[in-house]
Order: structure tokens, then sequence, then C-alpha cells
């Protein structure tokens, strides 16, 4: 049963992506990628981390795609031509980015590496646990570098 | 995970398709009473030609919206436009699938629990299904390819986003009070007291937010119908339409339900039925909400703004502290 739904929903997330990269309009592309966050959240559900799957659809599906929309909506309006056909040259970076990106699969998949340790966080209660305790000088840290983003971005935007 | 035998499943499809029922049958009575209540207020009779005291409106509402024609504008997106709608809809409705009716019951020898799942994350799922809520009303209008409707939609983005976060962080000190998620855990954590004794000003903060959330008088900038025609939906006719519609009154009910869980303790309380209790509460929330829209104007977008980000989300940060500090000196 749970394989099963699990292939659904692997294969809604990489076709939701496959379309999402050759859409040729914006906001479509933003409803495919939405759809493809959807089954990736299912996804970790599925795998025992309701947290995470929460997480990823507050804030990439519900936060980051949302303003993507809106400054895609205020954009096209002024500009709303379609893309024409990328020529080959515009293909190379691409291609070499999936070239190391197969690479490393194909590293990790043949290398057998053994599935990394969990921190064995089921309940929301042991994840911040582990989180807030062995990880928390980190947390602080990005939460420190997510601060400092916040107002450079403040600093730029800024009346003159 | 545990194995499923087929009593567990049929259960689960009856819950579904028992609170299915449930929901569009109230959505479309709220519509009726918001219609006679606004009649009331302003003193005028209402809609009360169709059956007795007009009860059988919204049949005839439903029949007009099927049997209407169905328009898609010749420049809007087809795939988008005509999807929109259901992305308004279908977020409202899943909400539900969170929400604990009463305690649990006794059924045919089963313990059966008033919900349909209750989840370790259960406030984060509400928060991520209403922040997914803004696609409907941003692609609809995107879609329809319309100066209105694309004003109404971008005016409804921004307003969804920026009240979330005030709903969102007036969440915190309730989850603070209950220390779990899960929706269930909440409601039993006020069995003594419900949380608006102690969290008087996250109530407040919600309450206006879930106002917002719903673009309900005085938020309905978005379809503000004195300057952006309808707004968002300007362009839809027939069931799309009413898609956007019922989803709208969902959401009030939803909210609702989730204000009452969330500060008057859900179904506790004496003497009568849980469910009943609930239902009160519902309809109280309800009837706010249909209070607020006869009585307020509408603002205007920069008070919108304003009160969203330079007041009411300040307001709940430091009422996270304050709750902080209280929970750790007690």
């Amino acid at each position: 049963m749970e394989r099963i739904i699990f292939y659904i929903l692997a294969a809604v997330t990489v076709i939701g992506t496959l379309c999402a990269i050759t859409a040729r309009q914006a906001v479509r592309a933003i409803v495919y990628l939405v759809t493809s966050f959807f089954a990736l959240a299912l996804i970790f559900y599925l795998l025992g981390a309701p947290f995470v799957a929460a997480l990823e659809v507050i804030i990439y599906a519900g936060a980051i795609m949302v303003l993507f929309l809106f400054v895609i909506m205020m954009v096209e309006v002024a500009s709303p031509e379609k893309l024409a056909k990328p020529a080959l040259s515009d293909w190379w970076p691409a291609l070499a980015l999936v070239l190391v990106v197969v690479a490393s699969l194909t590293v990790l998949v043949a290398g057998q590496a053994p599935p990394v340790p969990g921190a064995g966080a089921q309940t929301v209660r042991q994840f911040s646990q582990v989180l807030f305790t062995r990880y928390g000088v980190a947390i602080e840290l990005v939460s420190m570098q997510l601060l400092f983003a916040l107002v450079g971005a403040l600093y730029l935007g800024r009346r003159r | 995970m545990t194995t499923w035998d087929a009593l567990d499943i049929a259960l689960m499809l009856g819950k579904i398709v028992v609170l299915f029922a449930i929901i569009l049958t109230l959505a479309a009575y709220m519509v009726l009473a918001e219609r006679r209540i606004l009649g009331w207020i302003q003193d005028r009779i209402g809609p009360n030609r169709v059956g007795p005291f007009g009860l059988l409106q919204p049949l005839a509402d439903v029949i007009k919206m099927l049997t209407k024609e169905d328009m898609i504008p010749k420049a809007a997106d087809r795939f988008l436009f005509s999807v929109a709608p259901a992305m308004a809809a279908i977020p409202a409705i899943l909400t539900f699938a969170i929400i604990p009716l009463g305690a649990p019951t006794v059924f045919f020898g089963h313990e059966v629990n008033l919900q349909i799942a209750d989840l370790d994350v259960g406030v984060l799922v509400f928060l991520a299904l209403s922040s997914i809520a803004v696609y409907g009303v941003a692609l609809g209008g995107w879609a329809s390819n319309s100066k209105y409707a694309l004003l109404g939609s971008i005016r409804g983005l921004s307003q969804l986003i920026s009240y979330e976060l005030s709903m969102g962080l007036s969440l915190v000190p309730v989850v603070m009070l209950a220390k779990s998620l899960r929706l269930s855990e909440i409601v039993d954590a006020q069995a003594q007291m419900p949380f608006i004794v102690y969290q008087p000003l996250a109530f407040a903060i919600f309450l206006v937010s879930i106002l917002a959330e719903c673009r309900r008088i005085p938020f309905d900038l978005p379809e503000a119908e004195g300057e952006l025609v309808a707004g968002f939906h300007t362009e839809y006719s027939g069931m799309r339409f009413g898609l956007f519609f019922v989803g709208e009154y969902i959401n009030i009910i939803s909210l609702s339900a989730l204000a009452s869980l969330f500060f008057l303790g859900g179904w506790r309380g004496p003497l009568l039925p849980p469910i009943l209790w609930f239902f009160i509460k519902v309809a109280l929330f309800a009837f706010v909400f249909i209070w607020v829209r006869g009585t307020l104007p509408r603002l205007r977008y920069d008070q919108l703004m304003h009160l969203g980000w330079k007041f009411l989300t300040p307001l709940a940060l430091l009422n996270i502290l304050a709750t902080g500090w209280w929970l750790a000196l007690r």
C-alpha cells in the first residue's frame, strides 16, 4: 500500500518538476513546481517526518513560491511576450550540472553507502529536542545569517 | 505502520463522506443565514420566498448556478482559469480533516475518533493549508487576463500573505500553553479553562486575522465591488464562480471551528453533548463574521497593510515574549 502511494507521489514529483523547467510561461511553471512540492511533502510524511512535510508546504509552496508568483504577476503584465526556444548554447550549463548530479548519484548507488542514520525523530517534541540541543549552535548561526540577509535587503531597498 | 482491516477503511470512508455532506450543507445554509441576518441588520426582510422561511433558497441557488452559462474569456489561460476555483475551495475543505468534532465515541463496539486525521503537526497542517489557499485567488485573477481581476488578485495575494503572519504568530502562545501541536491535545489542555482566559490578546489578533484571511468586509479589498467590479472573480460565472463562493463560506466555517478549538475549548462544555457544544461555538463565530460584515465599512489599502504589519504582527510577537516569560516564571 505505502509502496504504491510512494511510487505515485514520486512520479508526480518528477513529472511536476520536469513540467516546471520546460514550461514556457512562468506562472504555469510555478503551478507545476507547487504540485511537485506537495507530492514531495507527502513523501516526507510517508517517510515518518510529518514536521518536515508540513514545513515543506508552509515554507516552499506557501511562502517562497507565493512571493515568486507575486513578482511574476507584476512583471509579466509589463512584458507578456513568450520566450523563444532556447538555443543549444543556453543548454550547456544545465547539462554540466546534470552530469554532476548523475555522477554523484551513480557514486551513491554504486557505493551502496549505508543510509544516513536519522536522529530517530518521530514527533515534533523529539525533533525539536534534537534540533535545539545537539544542533543548537548551528541553528543560532543560521538564524543570525537569515537576520543579516534581512537587514541587508532592508538596507538595499530603503527609500533614498 | 499498522495493518488496515476492512472495517477501519470503511469507517474512515464513512467519516469522510459524512463530513463532506455536513460541510456542504452547512456552507449552503451559512449563505442563507448571512442573507437573512444581513436583512435583519439592515431592517429589511431578506430571501423568504422559497420554501418555509426561505429554507430551500440554497437549493434554488445551486440550480441557478449549475444551469448558468459557463463563460471563459477568449484571452484567458484556459487551464489555470478552470483549475483556480478548485484551488480556492480544496484547502478550505481539507482543513476539516484535522478538526476534532467531539469526544471519541463508541460505534458498533469500535471506539471512533470524531476527527479524520489526528496529526502530530495539526496546527502546522492548518497553517500550510491556509498558505496554499492563496493560489486560488492569485491564479484566478491572473488567468482571467483582465485588469480588474489582476488588480484584485494582487491585492488578495499581499493581504493573505500579510495576515497569515499575524495569524500564525497568534497561535504560538496557544501551542506554548498546550505544549503540543496536536489539535486533540490542544482541546484536552483546555479541560479546566479555555485559553481565551489566558490569551485574550492572542484571541483578538487571531480573530482579526481570520477575518482578513476570509477576505470579508472590512478586509474585502480583493473583491471591492465599488472599484474592481468583483475583483479576482470578475470574469467567472456559473458553477466556477459558485466554487469560489462556496469556498469562501467553507473557509468561514473552518476558521470558526479552529477559533473555537484554539480559544474556546473546542467541543468541551457542561451538560450538552460535545458535538452540540462545538456546533454552538462555531455558529457563534459565524454569526460574528456576519455581524462584522453588516457593521463595518471597508478599510483603505494602506490602512490594511498598516494594521497587519505595524500593529498586529509586532503585538503578536510581544505576546509570545510575554507568554514565554510568564511560563518560565510560573
